[in-house]
């Protein structure tokens, strides 16, 4: 019960302040992880891993933000404090008013977090089971809990996956379940790390106009880490992204783009030829990279393929081919080579 | 606070409740389970009756009482997971790929999580895999058991504070993985010493002198020694009954507040795995 109230003040809060509520805040943060690595036989050397190297933003109530950044770039260890799982080595971090690591448990009923490669589910029982036990978990009032799992339920697409074993759905459905059941206690905040990751085309367009309704009717905050470009572009108002434990970007998707070398980002024609060729020639493309008979070629990324692929075709011995959408990967490779 | 305990008991009734369920969803493995429960206890069986052919009273205890012992530890063996197979291999498995930060970020105490779902798991396994083996074994062989329902009721609560120091033996062993990050090795050792020192192999009352004394008062004599003792009537008068069972409660609440000790250790200190 102290929880509900606690988030009526908090909404009323931000209305009556004017401005946009401050729910999360970073300032300074840093982690530091001791890795002990074996250097000879016995010795062994420990040097320190700044997975985070001073990140300082803040995000307020309704937005939706995305987090990227390569591999072991420190998305996840972020996240990790900011459930309380994980320990700032230095720095301020709240979220809602509340210091994570200190009081996780009081935070753990305002957040909601999903692990896209992990599952809060139990893997062998039905998926209702776990609901149950969400509902004991986080103290959901019955009936609060009968409304929330039936608007998940019939917006996700669970209801005939109830009575089945976690362990027999597919990634897609696990994912939704997942989803299902870090909301069930309305949660201020979402935490995503990896939200589509693995997923089909389909599955990835559910789960993304799940989360616009869910920004849009219910204001829930939400904080997203992800490889995949158009997840940013279909949802977030605004991208930060971060390399080597700093935040290197924090603006509008649109204007990560703009940070990128030309601008415009570019498309990735992959030809696999019959013989190993010298860099083809054709009009509207540049080949940037020859490996034995494959070649690649670069074009804007609002420019159509299939004349390419005619031209190439038409004058080469054409094995099969490949495009490549633009990933997160190349848009901060070609910001890095544009502030180069 | 009151309202805020009856709720906690409730959650980690329901963990159990899911524990118990998580178990008796796989039929095929409980029966093949029981059918080498029973066949090992034909084994023992024979065994004892040849050893207290040979040496009557061994250990104080008569033939029939021997076969009680071989045949209600079989029963329990599952259930204490003497041979692994209970949370333990789970929880290193999720410390090595990470999956803990799940359960660390969960509203919920880490190790009574654990306890209530070893507990849930126990219970299925006292009965799925204990009561037909116990059956098979007392219709073959003369079996000693009490016809006292208080004496049962004893012993089920020996064994429940048993569990209690079999799960918590373990939950040092899971725990074990923030540092080892693989506990294949660990698992090994603490099986054979689990085996040998609560009971299973031989009772702990027929090792004369020192080392008899010594392996009587280890917590893994809690584990099976204890709760067979109170089943068997080996406890002159209630006063050594509780006493008894005071033993187990001792080793119960060290060996947990010790998981606690070293479960914040970890989490201080050590990364959580992966991503």
């Amino acid at each position: 019960m102290g929880v509900d109230a606690g988030v009526d003040a908090g909404v009323d809060a931000g209305v009556d302040g004017g401005g946009p509520e401050v729910l999360i805040e970073l300032h300074g943060v840093e982690k530091v992880f001791a890795v002990r690595r074996r250097a000879g036989l016995l010795r062994r050397e420990k040097h320190q891993v700044r997975a985070v190297d001073g990140i300082s933003f803040e995000v307020a109530r309704g937005e939706v933000v995305g987090y990227i950044g390569p591999n072991g770039a420190g998305k996840s260890t972020t996240v990790k404090m900011l459930t309380g799982i994980l320990t700032p080595s230095a720095g301020r971090l709240r979220v809602a008013g509340i210091d994570p690591a200190r009081e996780r448990m009081r935070l753990a009923h305002r957040i909601g977090v999903v692990f896209g490669q992990r599952t809060t589910l139990w893997w062998d029982l039905p998926l209702k089971d776990s609901y149950g036990l969400m509902r004991r978990l986080y103290r959901i009032p019955r009936a609060r809990f009968a409304e929330n799992l039936e608007r998940c339920v019939d917006r996700l697409d669970l209801g005939p996956l109830l009575d089945v074993p976690v362990r027999q759905l597919s990634l897609g459905q696990r994912m939704r379940g997942d989803i299902a059941a870090a909301l069930l206690h309305d949660p201020e905040v979402l935490y995503l790390d990896e939200p589509t990751i693995g997923l089909d085309v389909v599955s990835k367009a559910k789960v993304r106009e799940f989360l616009r309704q869910l920004n849009a009717e219910r204001g829930t905050t939400v904080l997203l880490t992800t490889h995949d470009l158009q997840d940013i572009e279909q949802l977030c108002g605004r991208v930060m992204v971060i390399d080597h434990g700093r935040l290197v970007y924090d603006g509008t998707p649109a204007g990560l783009h703009a940070a990128g070398a030309a601008g415009e980002s570019e498309r990735m024609l992959v030809l696999h030829l019959e013989r190993e060729l010298p860099a083809v020639c054709v009009e509207g493309a540049r080949v940037v990279k020859v490996e034995g008979p494959r070649q690649w070629l670069a074009f804007p990324a609002g420019a159509s393929a299939a004349p390419l692929v005619a031209q190439v075709a038409a004058r080469y011995p054409l094995s099969d081919l490949s495009v490549r959408e633009p990933d997160i990967e190349d848009v901060i490779a070609r910001m890095y080579a544009g502030r180069g | 606070m009151h309202l805020r305990t009856g709720r906690r008991a409730g959650l980690y009734l329901a963990v159990a409740v899911g524990g118990f369920r998580r178990y008796a969803a796989y039929g095929v493995a409980t029966a093949a389970g029981v059918f080498t429960n029973t066949a090992f206890g034909f084994i023992v069986a024979c065994t004892y009756m040849a050893l207290w052919a040979e040496r009557p009273g061994l250990g104080g205890y008569d033939q029939g009482q021997a076969l009680a012992f071989v045949w209600v530890s079989q029963s329990m063996l599952a259930a204490c997971a003497l041979l692994g197979g209970g949370f333990q291999e789970e929880v290193q498995e999720r410390i090595r790929t990470g999956d803990i930060a799940v359960d660390l970020y969960r509203p919920a105490d880490l190790q009574l999580w654990w306890l209530a779902a070893d507990l849930g798991r126990a219970a299925f396994q006292l009965l799925g895999r204990g009561l037909v083996p116990l059956v098979a074994g007392a219709l073959v062989f003369p079996l000693a058991l009490p016809a006292d329902p208080v004496r049962w009721l004893l012993f089920l609560g020996s064994v429940l504070l048993g569990l209690v120091v079999s799960f918590a033996l373990r939950w040092l062993l899971a725990l074990s993985a923030f540092w080892l990050l693989d506990g294949s090795g660990v698992n090994l050792v603490a099986v054979v010493a689990s085996v040998f020192f609560s009971g299973m192999l031989l009772p702990l009352t027929v090792f004369p002198g020192g080392f008899g004394e010594l392996v009587r008062v280890l917590p893994w004599a809690a584990i099976l020694q204890v709760p067979l003792d109170v089943l068997l009537g080996r406890h002159a008068g209630a006063a050594e009954v509780w006493r008894a069972l005071g033993f187990q409660a001792v080793w119960a609440l060290l060996l947990l507040g010790a998981g606690r000790l070293v479960q914040s250790a970890a989490t201080r200190k050590v990364v959580v795995q992966g991503g």
